[in-house]
Formats: structure tokens, sequence, C-alpha cells
């Protein structure tokens, strides 16, 4: 089926872009690292998926912390383009746990994928994917191996900081303890599951939970997520398209 | 009359006046140049003009007080009437803060007082007066030494320190009325503990100012703060009409006289006039903002260094501000004061204030705004300058969209130091709320 409508995610990470179909699914995709060009960067992906798909006009729906910054047909925030596609995916209500690179977002998703209600982080990347990044790259831990290497762990160190900058300063000090790399990789899943799970818990109140986001295609983080949550979140499909897909629906009304 | 007497009234008589002739006539040339910008709001309220000429005289006057009347620096919840009677030049470090603040001067007083040791975790006001006094920097020109400091509890516990380290510094007296936390209900001895404080506020008066107190100008104030009181809520309450003939923001700023001037004369005739004003747009069908589709509740105080962007970020989108609970505030407890029985009037009337009652009082309140106003969401600052007012929102959040069925954000911010505030965090959380609305 031919593509009626682009969605695009400007994230603080990564920008994603999705086309979608008259059913709403989804026909071509991309996720690349965010430009500092925003404007330049989101014209030459929405260049790439029209000649891809071999059509001229589409419109644009555009989300995310760069959404304002793309030329787009209606301009959305990331809370209202979540709930919209995850309802889409799922069908069902719920609460919708997003944690993205610069915040997290817990989403109370109603009918249609309407926003009953949301929470956010404060000012501070403590909860964020930021704080994952920023810490794997003190131990030189490549993203692709986040997950399996914090699986092996025997044991979990408890990273006691809940700010970014001092959980930082606190593995370095556990590194030179001789803290095993696994089990220290494990204590910051916790550390974040845990601080995700109490903003969570404004909202959930027993509900379906379920979780998008980049962060969400990390395994170990699922699991951190449903020790805390006391529950495993159902992760979206697609996880990291969410956003997108949801501005995607929102400029063709569907 | 004294030399510094002298100053003081041709300050209030002659030069103030001539400096606010001076400032009409230059409005007026500048009217001239057409405004570019389309704006989402009504035609401005012209009492905004009466009102900074009587807050410019009142800060104006202010600098030649000192050694020429008898002066007081007080909390905004302080029963100020009891120092009317006297004469009392009154300073209100909590409004000079709100002035601070809304020209973004509160990081450089903090800085001063930071370098003293004063933690960035205390209430901006604090910080900001503290840095204040102790630089003489002040957008008010200067502000006159106090001859007694006066606080009351029934806003924050705050007020007790910050005036315990003004006392030390200026020397003065201070005298402190310790208003017991509301649970439902006062008990009698409670009452009673406030009333005996504030017969010694009284006596701690008239040792500053070797005099006795002159009952019938007692009497007389607390006549005057009950009416500003009251005229100030028929204010407030022209906000159910739809649409509201002025936006909450105007709320904010209107509210200086009946914090700062209250039981003086001027403070009444202002809210006469105010309220004049908006009776004759609710007539001619002036609104607050051009297009109102959504009535808002506001809790908490401003955000004073963005007051202009967020108002017009949600008037931008229909909504406007129709009530808040801290404009409220002053308009609450005006009916409880009765001049026949000063004390105990008084000491009902100020340990009932909103901030030293409740949640459940607070829910109540909130709930009958939405009713009365006919609101339909509502925006939850959480202040981080005020704990008092900011702990338990999370709750009060859960309870109203439970209950109501209203969308409810929380604005996580500061009202008076922008460096606890994230625009893009803001901003985000604001239009995601509007985006619901809509």
């Amino acid at each position: 089926m031919s593509a009626i409508a682009i969605g695009l995610d400007v994230g603080s990470t990564s920008l994603k872009a999705v086309a979608i179909d008259a059913r709403g699914a989804v026909v071509a995709s991309v996720v690349e690292p965010t430009h500092p060009r925003i404007e330049e960067h989101t014209r030459r992906v929405v260049e790439a998926l029209r000649e891809r798909l071999g059509v001229t006009v589409l419109p644009i729906g555009a989300t995310g912390y760069g959404r304002k910054r793309a030329a787009a047909d209606k301009v959305l925030t990331e809370i209202t383009c979540h709930a919209r596609g995850a309802f889409h995916q799922l069908g069902v209500l719920g609460v919708l746990i997003d944690i993205g690179g610069q915040d997290s977002k817990v989403i109370r998703i109603g009918e249609g994928g309407s926003v009953l209600d949301f929470a956010m982080n404060d000012k501070c990347a403590a909860g964020t994917g930021r704080f994952l990044e920023v810490i794997l790259a003190r131990l030189h831990v490549p993203l692709a191996e986040v997950a399996s290497t914090a699986e092996r762990a025997t044991r979990v160190v408890p990273i006691s900081s809940t700010c970014t900058v001092f959980a930082e300063s606190e593995v370095v000090s556990l590194v030179a303890q001789g803290e095993p790399l696994e089990a220290i990789l494990a204590g910051l899943h916790a550390a974040l599951a845990s601080r995700v799970a109490a903003l969570a818990g404004r909202l959930a109140h027993g509900q379906p939970l379920f979780l998008s986001g980049g962060v969400a295609l990390n395994r170990a983080m699922v699991r951190a997520l449903a020790e805390a949550l006391g529950k495993e979140p159902q992760v979206v499909p697609d996880p990291q398209l969410v956003g997108a897909l949801g501005a995607a629906l929102a400029v063709s009304s569907r | 009359m004294s030399v510094r007497r002298l100053q003081y009234e041709v300050a209030g008589r002659v030069v103030g006046p001539a400096m606010i002739a001076l400032d009409r006539w230059r409005a007026q040339s500048r009217r001239l140049s057409p405004s570019a910008r389309p704006s989402p709001f009504g035609p401005p309220l012209e009492s905004t003009r009466k009102l900074k000429e009587l807050m410019q005289l009142h800060y104006l006057q202010g600098r030649y007080a000192d050694g020429a009347v008898p002066v007081a620096w007080v909390t905004s919840g302080f029963p100020v009437e009891l120092l009317r009677p006297w004469g009392f030049h009154v300073v209100y470090p909590e409004n000079h803060g709100a002035l601070c603040a809304s020209r973004r001067l509160t990081p450089e007083l903090s800085d001063v007082a930071e370098a003293q040791g004063y933690s960035r975790d205390l209430c901006g006001y604090a910080r900001g007066d503290i840095g204040s006094v102790l630089s003489g920097r002040t957008p008010v020109g200067r502000l006159p030494k106090p001859d007694l400091l006066a606080c009351c509890t029934n806003i924050c516990q705050t007020v007790l320190y910050w005036y315990r380290t003004l006392a030390e510094h200026f020397g003065v007296p201070l005298v402190v009325v310790d208003t017991p936390y509301v649970f439902g209900e006062s008990a009698p001895h409670e009452l009673a503990y406030v009333e005996a404080q504030l017969e010694e506020v009284c006596a701690a008066a008239a040792r500053v100012t070797r005099r006795p107190l002159p009952r019938d100008a007692l009497a007389e104030a607390l006549t005057l703060g009950r009416e500003a009181s009251a005229l100030w809520g028929r204010c407030l309450a022209t906000g159910k009409h739809r649409p509201s003939p002025w936006t909450g923001f105007d709320g904010f700023v209107h509210m200086a006289p009946v914090v700062a001037l209250r039981g003086t004369r001027a403070c009444v005739s202002y809210y006469e006039h105010l309220l004049l004003e908006l009776e004759d747009r609710i007539a001619r069908g002036v609104g607050g903002i051009k297009e109102e589709r959504h009535r808002l509740l506001w809790d908490n105080l401003p955000i004073w260094y963005r007051i202009r962007d967020l108002s017009t970020t949600f008037a931008e989108a229909g909504a406007n501000f129709v009530c808040a609970t801290y404009t409220n505030a002053w308009a609450e407890s005006a009916a409880l004061i009765d001049p026949a029985a000063p004390f105990a009037s008084v000491a009902r009337a100020y340990t009932y204030v909103i901030l030293n009652r409740d949640l459940a009082n607070r829910l109540r309140v909130m709930r009958e705004l939405v009713r009365d106003y006919a609101v339909d969401g509502l925006v939850l600052h959480s202040d981080r300058s005020c704990k008092p007012y900011s702990i338990g929102q999370i709750d009060l959040k859960q309870k109203l969209s439970a209950e109501l069925a209203l969308p409810v954000v929380m604005l996580d911010a500061d009202h008076a130091d922008p460096r606890a505030y994230a625009e893009e965090q803001v901003g985000v959380r604001a239009a995601a709320f509007l985006e619901s609305l809509a």
C-alpha cells in the first residue's frame, strides 16, 4: 500500500522518521543520530524517504525536542505523539513509560490514544537514556554490548547517587575498588529503573504498563524495570519509532 | 518637623507626583508609534498605570522613610493592620523580592548571599533579600532601614530564620507571630496563643515608637484592611464572567497593593478604581485575552521572571488563568476580621490562611474555584523556592484529576530564581497540556 504521511521524531539523541500507509502501518523508516543542524538533517531524511517511496509530496508531522525546527505541517509534543503511536500499535488503554535520551515520561493513555495525564522527570538527567550513555562512555562499554554484559552479572552493586554526575564519579571509584564491570552495569540499570518506577508510580495504579523509546531495545533495562515496577512492562513494537508514528498518524488525521 | 520628615513628605507629595506626570507624558508620546506584533491579549488594563504609580510612590517615599517615620519590615502574611496606627512605613521584602525576580536580579543578589554561606536551596526571596541587604543593590534605589522587624509563620518557617538574620544584621527588635498549623479547625488555646502574641506586637510597636496604641486608628486600619481585601475578592470574582475581563497574570501584578499597602486608604481607593474598570470591561464584553476557549486555575506563586512569556504561550492557545489559589489567598479571610474584637478576630483571620491549613482545605478551595470559575484545566507550579506551597501537589493532582476528570499539569520551576527554570521542560509540559485541552 502506498504512503500517505511522514512522521518525524527529532530527539535529543536520534532522529526517527517513518512513512505510513492508509492503515497506519509503517512502510519505511529511518533512525539516525541527530545532527546539530536540524533543518538540514530533517530535510535530507524526508527527501530520502520520498525518493525511496517514489512520491513527491506527503504531509509531515513532527515531534521531539527539535520539532519546531523541522519543516512540518503539524507540530506536536512527544507526549501526545507517543500516546497516539502506542495506542495504535497496541489498541489497549494503559500507562506508557517512555525513556528518551533527555527525559523520561509516563503517560496515561485514554480512548483513541488521547492523553489523560502525564508526568515527566524534573530538570535532571538521572532516569534518562543520557544517564546510561554518560556512564557507558566512561566504562568503555559499547551500546550494543550493554545488555549482554549486564545480564552476566552474578550480583548487583548498588549505586546510591541519583545524580548522573555524582553517579559517574561513584562508578569510577567502584571500578577503582575492583568491582566487576557486570555488577556495576547491573547496578546502574537498577538505579535508572528505580528512578523511572518512582515516576511511573504516580500514574500507574495497577493499569497495564507499556514501554517505548530507544532504551526499550535494551533487554537488561526491561528486566530491571520489571523488577522495580513489580511487573514486566509490555514493549511497544518498534519502540524507538512510536513517537514518529504518532506524529505521522496525527498529521494524516487518522 | 525634622529635615528627614520634610524630605519624606516632599518625596511623597511633590517629587513622586512630578515623576509620575513626566512618565505619563512620556508614555503618551510613545503611544504614537504603532506596535507591530499581533497580541493574543485584549486591550491592557488602564489601572495598570495607576498601579505602577502607586507602587512607585511607595518605594520612592521609602527612600526617605528612615529617620522620618518609624519603619517596619514585615512578611506578606503579617497582620500589618496592627502597625498602621503608628504610621509605620512598611517594607515587604517579599514584594521587593518579586520586583527583583521580575527584573531577573535574583541570581546576582543570591550570589551575594550564597557567598556568605546561605544555601541555594533556600527560598529565592530570602536569598534575594539577604543579598540585597548585604550589597545595597535594589531596583528601587534604596530601602529604608527598619526600626522593627515583624514576621508571621503562617506562610512558612523560613521567615523565622530569615528575619532573625535581618534582626542580627540591623540590630533592631524582631516580633514573631507564631501561628500553629491548622488541621481541620484550630483549638481555642491555639488561637489564644496567637492572640497573646498580637498584643505583644502592639507592645513592641509602642516601645519602638515610644507612643501608646491609638485604639481608634487601629479600628480604622482594620476596617480599611478588611475593605481592601473584600474589594480584591470582588475584583477576582469578575473572572467568573465569560470571558474573564482580565488575565490571571494581571491578577498577580495587581495584587501588590493588597499585600503591601493593606490597611491604608490608598489601597482601598485603588481597588475601587480597578473594580470599576473590570466591571466596565464586562459590560462592554472586553476579555483579558482575545479568544477565551479554555479557563484555567493556577496553583502556587507565579514564575515572576517568566510571567509575560508563559502568559503569552497560554493566551495564544486560547487559554486564560481565570483564577489562582495564590491571589485568592488575600481575599479569603477578609470577612473574619472584626474591628470590634481586634485581637481575637485578627488571630483567627491570620491563622486561617491557605498555607497554614491542611491539604483537605486546599483541596476544598481548589474544588470551589474550579466550580465557581467554570475551570477546565489546572496548572500546578511546583515551586522549588516555596516548599510549604509545593508539598502535597502530587496528591492534589491525583485527587483533582480523578475527581473532576480535568487535565492537570505540573510545571517544575521557581518563583524567583531563573537558574531553577528549564525552558524546554516547562515548554514541553505546557504544550502537551494545551494539546490535551484542544
